[in-house]
């Protein structure tokens, strides 16, 4: 499958690799500062009960994005361990 | 040999860290209570110094900075960090050195702000707090061979037990040069730029850059077998954050918090009440009749008491929030609530602040300070107020009371209800408005942390709740004092011959200004005496029922349930000149309506005032809300007559 994934297309316990930003400048300046740069490992914990936003945990800590900004970032889904 | 002098000035440390670095809690160690808080001159971004004790019995001076993810900034508690950090704001002395907190929990991403703090050259401290909470995740921190490396002190830290105080007082106390970081173990920004490149990808670089040299310093001391292994945090989150048990605790949670305030806060209010009410008999029972001893009753001591009789809610509700946001459940509100709130173009963080002013607004104002973007701040503050606080309820009691004479509870209630729900749409349908006008569609990503979930601290929690309410005590305290003189004033002169006190209001300066705009408020269904107590009640709400009170010549008495049903039966049959009843029940509805939308009460506006730091915004405010409040007035009272209801 050679569609790019971004973190919408996730779900809870899904763990991904980011590949790259679709959108250039500093609009995500502020996700890169809170440590999702390109090549950063997370994993997706859970939707929000409405459905949005989208919790992940990367380097040790607990971040909320909203689906909005989530199909912004594409990944690569990493497979499962267990 | 020459002696060495330390400066005599006082040292002046800055404190930073990112949020929820337990910043705060080494603030209130250092510097005990002896603390100034208040504002940055120009923003409304919260200003917090302290003197603190070094280990030689120095005094130092102490600046907590906002906290912040990034030396970049993206809000205004950023900008300060960044322009005091550099030397920009002249009311703030440029700090000698830089106390940089860090959660040894989450080292890896508050390093980030960590290496820019570095990369500024200043002389630096670094504390590494809650290494209890790093080692439960498996994460065991050198700080000398972080020291090391860094060329600067690390100090380990448990802030919330105190572990650690001595020795970075130790720190503190060394002479600056030993503070001083070696040549930038840091990527410096410049060797990372060329010239041909576009500055956005140079600052990605150097984001890259700083995270892999974190990792590099870091990788040898975390140890973490499996980063995903659940933590106490997680297992909190399964149940607050569960899709359906989340939302019931939520649910809970506020409801207690709305039942303390409607019974703990009843307590002390009617405490409140008659320690003024007494007061002001004593003071009556001790001086001599005349405009001295009423100004004194029924001017300042009212005054003051209408300022006193909120502050158990506004305390509780301070108190409540704060424990919210000290243990990290705040932010899982925000999490909760952000898709309601994006559909106006709010976030999750304008949630609570919204909700609480249906108690109160002015901690709905003071409360978004949590929402970085700035515009989204302003917008919660426009729209806040229209949440029918509880300075409405009287009016709204005692106005339903006459529409709906002899109507089963429970359909009174519905009825309220239905007010309730009105302001809330206006609430809604404004966010919308101002949105779409002020913001144009325009984007700001909204990235938000969920920080682990710790005890609280009741002393901090304690000292903010005091801090903020003692701003509300004096900003509105003042406002209202000097408006209250001014209804005495205007309700007592010129005077009559008369000793009846409502022949009294017709013929003072309030009557005649009752009676001067009057054709401004007949299209809306009153007369001039309704006109001053809606004009009275543009200091606080609840004064209409006192107003009408004096206005129809309801008599003393026995309790307040007779007083209820006393002042409701004279309304019921006041009649207009023409001998018609004068509170029709679309008179009523109009008055209702006028009530849910007009900003009467000024200490929103005092706070409001504050909060924007402009009088500009204030008065938007208020004009905005009032007019829609005369304009409902007016469309209920118009198309009723049309439909032949009177």
């Amino acid at each position: 499958m050679s569609e790019i994934m971004t973190i919408a297309d996730l779900v809870p316990n899904d763990t991904a690799v980011i590949s790259g930003f679709a959108a250039a400048g500093s609009h995500l300046r502020r996700f890169r500062e809170m440590g999702l740069m390109s090549g950063t490992e997370f994993r997706v914990i859970r939707y929000a009960p409405l459905g949005d936003p989208i919790e992940i945990t990367v380097r040790g800590s607990l971040l909320s994005i909203r689906g909005e900004e989530a199909k912004l970032i594409n990944v690569v889904k990493q497979a499962s361990k267990d | 040999m020459e002696p060495s002098i330390e400066p005599q000035r006082q040292r002046v440390f800055a404190l930073v860290g990112n949020p929820n670095c337990g910043k705060t809690t080494i603030f209130n160690a250092l510097t005990g209570l002896r603390q100034k808080v208040g504002n940055y001159p120009g923003v409304t971004v919260e200003r917090k110094e302290g003197t603190a004790i070094d280990q030689h019995g120095g005094l130092v001076k102490i600046i907590d900075l906002p906290g912040a993810y990034s030396l970049d900034p993206q809000s205004p508690d950023e900008e300060i960090l960044r322009d005091v950090l550099t030397g920009r704001r002249k009311d703030t002395p440029m700090p000698d050195a830089v106390i940089c907190v860090l959660d040894a929990s989450n080292i890896e991403r508050h390093l980030y702000l960590g290496s820019q703090i570095l990369e500024l050259g200043l002389p630096t401290i670094f504390v590494l707090n809650m290494t209890d909470v790093a080692e439960a995740r498996n994460i065991r921190l050198d700080a000398e061979k972080l020291s090391a490396k860094l060329g600067v002190p690390v100090v380990e830290m448990q802030a919330n037990a105190r572990i650690g105080l001595p020795q970075l007082r130790i720190a503190m106390s060394r002479p600056l040069g030993a503070l001083a970081s070696p040549p930038a173990f840091f990527a410096s920004g410049e060797s990372l730029h060329h010239a041909s490149e576009p500055a956005e990808e140079w600052q990605e670089r150097l984001i890259a850059a700083r995270f892999e040299a974190i990792q590099e310093l870091i990788h040898d001391s975390v140890d973490r077998k499996d980063p995903y292994a659940p933590t106490g945090t997680d297992n909190i989150d399964r149940v607050l954050l569960h899709p359906f048990l989340g939302p019931v605790c939520l649910v809970a949670i506020l409801a207690l918090l709305f039942y303390s305030i409607f019974t703990w806060a009843g307590i002390p209010m009617d405490f409140i009440d008659g320690v003024f009410g007494s007061l002001a008999e004593s003071v009556k029972g001790m001086m001599p009749p005349g405009d001295l001893r009423d100004l004194l009753t029924d001017g300042i001591i009212a005054g003051l008491g209408g300022v006193i009789i909120f502050l158990p809610q506004i305390l509780i509700l301070f108190f409540f929030i704060g424990l919210m946001e000290d243990t990290g459940y705040l932010s899982r509100v925000a999490f909760i609530m952000d898709r309601v709130m994006a559909k106006v173009g709010l976030n999750g963080r304008a949630f609570i602040p919204i909700l609480s002013s249906y108690a109160c607004a002015v901690p709905a104002i003071m409360g978004p300070r949590t929402i970085e973007n700035p515009k989204v701040r302003l917008i919660t503050i426009l729209v806040a107020p229209f949440a029918s606080c509880s300075a409405r309820l009287p009016v709204y009691i005692m106005l339903v009371g006459i529409l709906l004479p002899g109507v089963a509870g429970i359909k009174k209630a519905g009825f309220l209800l239905g007010l309730y729900l009105l302001g809330t749409i206006a609430i809604f349908v404004f966010a919308w408005t101002f949105n779409r006008i002020m913001r144009k569609g325009e984007r700001t990503p909204m990235i938000m942390e969920l920080p682990g979930y710790k005890l609280p601290s009741f002393k901090a929690v304690l000292m903010q709740m005091w801090s903020r309410s003692w701003i509300f005590v004096r900003r509105a305290g003042t406002i209202i004092l000097g408006l209250s003189i001014l209804l005495w004033a205007a309700q007592s002169y010129p005077k009559s011959n008369s000793d009846d006190p409502a022949v009294q209001q017709a013929e003072s300066f309030a009557g005649k200004i009752g009676k001067a705009i009057e054709p401004v408020i007949s299209p809306l269904g009153y007369d001039w005496r309704i006109g001053i107590g809606v004009l009275a009640s543009f200091a606080a709400r609840e004064v209409f029922v006192s107003a009408m009170q004096v206005t129809f010549s309801v008599g003393e008495a026995d309790g307040e349930e007779e007083a209820f049903q006393l002042t409701r039966d004279r309304l019921a049959s006041a009649k207009r000149d023409n001998g018609a009843p004068l509170f029709t029940p679309l008179v009523c509805l109009s008055l209702l309506v006028f009530y849910v939308f007009a900003l009467q009460c000024a200490s929103t506006v005092a706070i409001t005032k504050r909060e924007t730091n402009s009088w500009k915004w204030a008065l938007f405010q208020f004009g905005y809300m009032t007019a829609l409040a005369y304009i409902g007035a007016l469309m209920v009272f118009q198309v009723g007559k049309l439909m032949g209801y009177v």
